[in-house]
């Protein structure tokens, strides 16, 4: 489905802040795979996310969704196969405008926009149904202004707008952890519930580690820009917090410094 | 003020209000700060008064629209395929401009449409020439409305509101800011070509601070009538315009120099934009008086 060969990043090359965000970066997601990622601070989990998604174009390497090759890609092109969530929950939706004509805009990806009436009957219908899925009452709330929901509403709204059309790959940028605890479970559960009925190939940055491992079906631990641990399959399923602890220090021959991380 | 006076100034407001509605699309709906409009607003002038002497007045209106949006092409293009900053965009359009409108005059200085047919010589009536800009500017208006209501108009919203969202919606915001640019600044030439036929003249200067009067009407109307919607808002800005009109010929009428439009222009929307910051430093003020007060009781 995802595949990244050899991928490299520098930002600002030759200058003294110079930073390898990524380097020669190899991974491959089959059909239906949920990847949780782990890693310190600037491991690089979130310039993949950017990779992936087009932010910025890489330095080397190749990219294919697919089968298709993304690398030189426009992020809004690629947009029509790639949903995307990110931490801050204000920046998935347009605050000044209503919850239908938010979802107006998802429900437009991959199709150019035309001039047709934005939000019809039969939107509106399905927009309903939609909501009615989250469980949070906003199906009776379709007019009100996005930027009068709570961030967990807002978020909740936003993973049904990446997903209102089924993307080929989900990107999911710890979008649970602006949200106070109740919310975060929630807003989690229902990710996994939309992302097992639709069967979405999902990557899932998170700085829970238990988390980690009770999500999806492989896990990947960064640091500095390289992978360096990979597991799936029998092996993961045994694994405890404690034994990841374990093999991140050895691997990488230092604490783990994400303090968030290590709070949790 | 009297009768004569009052009703010019409502003819004027409503024709001016169709440039308020190219500063509502530019700088309320994307959110970008346009100064293209005080070259689109001569350019359109201009057009329609060249197309006038040749004796088309109706195609020449349209012919406006068309420079208008030309010019909103062009600074969009400017500001999103060669990334300049949107005011620098904005001044490089108006600049060149200039040169365009002298070239369109035909190198005057301007143009006299006194004993041309326009749309106003045509029309009949005490309130003839009030009739025909409304229609205008109804029309427009209704567009307007049902336009922003369209998957267009939807994501042009959505562009000046959040960008970065809509671009994940895998929605070209590009070609949205076109769209919008080009939409906004052929109001503004329609505007300019229809002032051109009403006052049956053309200068070339007629455009300096064209951006600040439709900003002031823009604020004028939004402040008296708020802005809960799309077509709330739109109707708020003609009102704006008019009202704005009313005021600068209620001034002039008590006898100020006509030199000083631009200055009280330039002070009203300044007032308008830092009224609520005002208001917090004298509430604030307040508080503080009462509190060194309360120290020493």
């Amino acid at each position: 489905m995802l595949e990244l060969k050899h991928v490299s990043k520098t930002f600002f090359p030759n200058t003294i802040n110079e930073r390898k965000a990524l380097i020669d970066l190899s991974l491959t997601l089959e059909n239906g795979d949920f990847v949780t990622i782990i890693g310190g601070n600037g491991a690089g989990k979130s310039t993949l996310f950017n990779a992936v998604a087009g932010s910025f174009l890489i330095d080397s390497g190749n990219i294919l969704l697919d089968g298709q090759d993304i690398t030189f890609l426009r992020d809004y092109k690629r947009a029509r196969n790639i949903g995307r969530l990110l931490q801050d929950p204000l920046k998935g939706t347009a605050p000044n405008m209503t919850i239908e004509e938010n979802l107006t805009m998802a429900y437009q990806r991959g199709v150019k926009s035309s001039f047709r009436l934005g939000v019809g009957k039969k939107e509106q219908q399905a927009f309903r149904d939609h909501l009615a899925e989250l469980g949070l009452g906003l199906e009776d709330r379709m007019k009100t202004k996005m930027g009068l929901l709570s961030g967990g509403q807002r978020q909740a709204v936003t993973l049904m707008m990446a997903t209102i059309v089924t993307p080929k790959l989900l990107l999911l940028d710890e979008h649970t952890a602006a949200l106070d605890p109740a919310t975060a479970e929630k807003v989690a559960l229902l990710t996994q519930k939309i992302v097992a009925k639709e069967k979405i190939t999902t990557m899932m940055i998170t700085h829970n580690m238990q988390q980690s491992l009770d999500c999806g079906n492989r896990t990947i631990m960064m640091d500095g820009g390289r992978m360096i641990l990979d597991i799936k399959g029998a092996e993961r399923s045994k694994l405890t917090v404690s034994d990841l602890l374990a093999m991140f220090k050895d691997k990488s021959k230092k604490e783990l410094d994400n303090d968030r991380m290590l709070l949790s | 003020m009297s009768m004569f006076a009052f009703q010019g100034a409502v003819e004027l407001g409503l024709i001016y209000s169709l440039l308020a509605l190219g500063l509502f699309v530019s700088y309320r709906i994307l959110d970008i700060p346009d100064l293209t409009v005080d070259s689109s607003f001569t350019l359109g002038a201009a057009v329609s008064a060249v197309f006038a002497t040749a004796g088309h007045s109706y195609l020449g209106l349209v012919m406006a629209i068309a420079a208008g949006w030309m010019a909103g092409m062009l600074t969009a293009f400017l500001q999103t395929k060669l990334q300049i900053q949107p005011i620098l965009a904005g001044i490089l359009s108006m600049t060149a401009l200039y040169s365009i409108n002298l070239r369109v005059m035909s190198g005057r200085a301007n143009i006299s449409l006194l004993g041309t047919d326009t749309l106003f010589s045509a029309a009949t009536g005490k309130f003839g020439k009030m009739f025909a800009a409304l229609a205008v500017v109804l029309a427009a208006g209704i567009f307007l409305v049902l336009f922003f209501r369209t998957q267009v108009g939807l994501c042009i919203r959505a562009t000046g509101d959040n960008e970065e969202m809509v671009r994940t919606s895998s929605i070209n915001t590009d070609r949205m800011k076109f769209i919008g640019l080009g939409l906004a600044n052929a109001l503004v030439g329609l505007s300019g070509g229809l002032i051109s036929q009403y006052q049956s003249f053309t200068d070339l200067s007629m455009g300096i601070g064209m951006v600040v009067v439709g900003l002031a009407s823009l604020i004028i109307g939004e402040v008296i009538f708020g802005r809960p919607n799309v077509w709330r808002n739109v109707i708020a800005v003609v009102f704006g315009a008019v009202i704005y009109r009313c005021i600068i010929a209620f001034v002039f009428a008590r006898g100020l120099p006509t030199n000083d439009l631009k200055l009280i222009s330039s002070v009203i929307v300044a007032l308008a934009i830092s009224y609520p910051l005002i208001i917090r430093r004298y509430r604030l003020m307040k508080l503080m008086r009462e509190a060194s007060r309360n120290v020493r009781a």
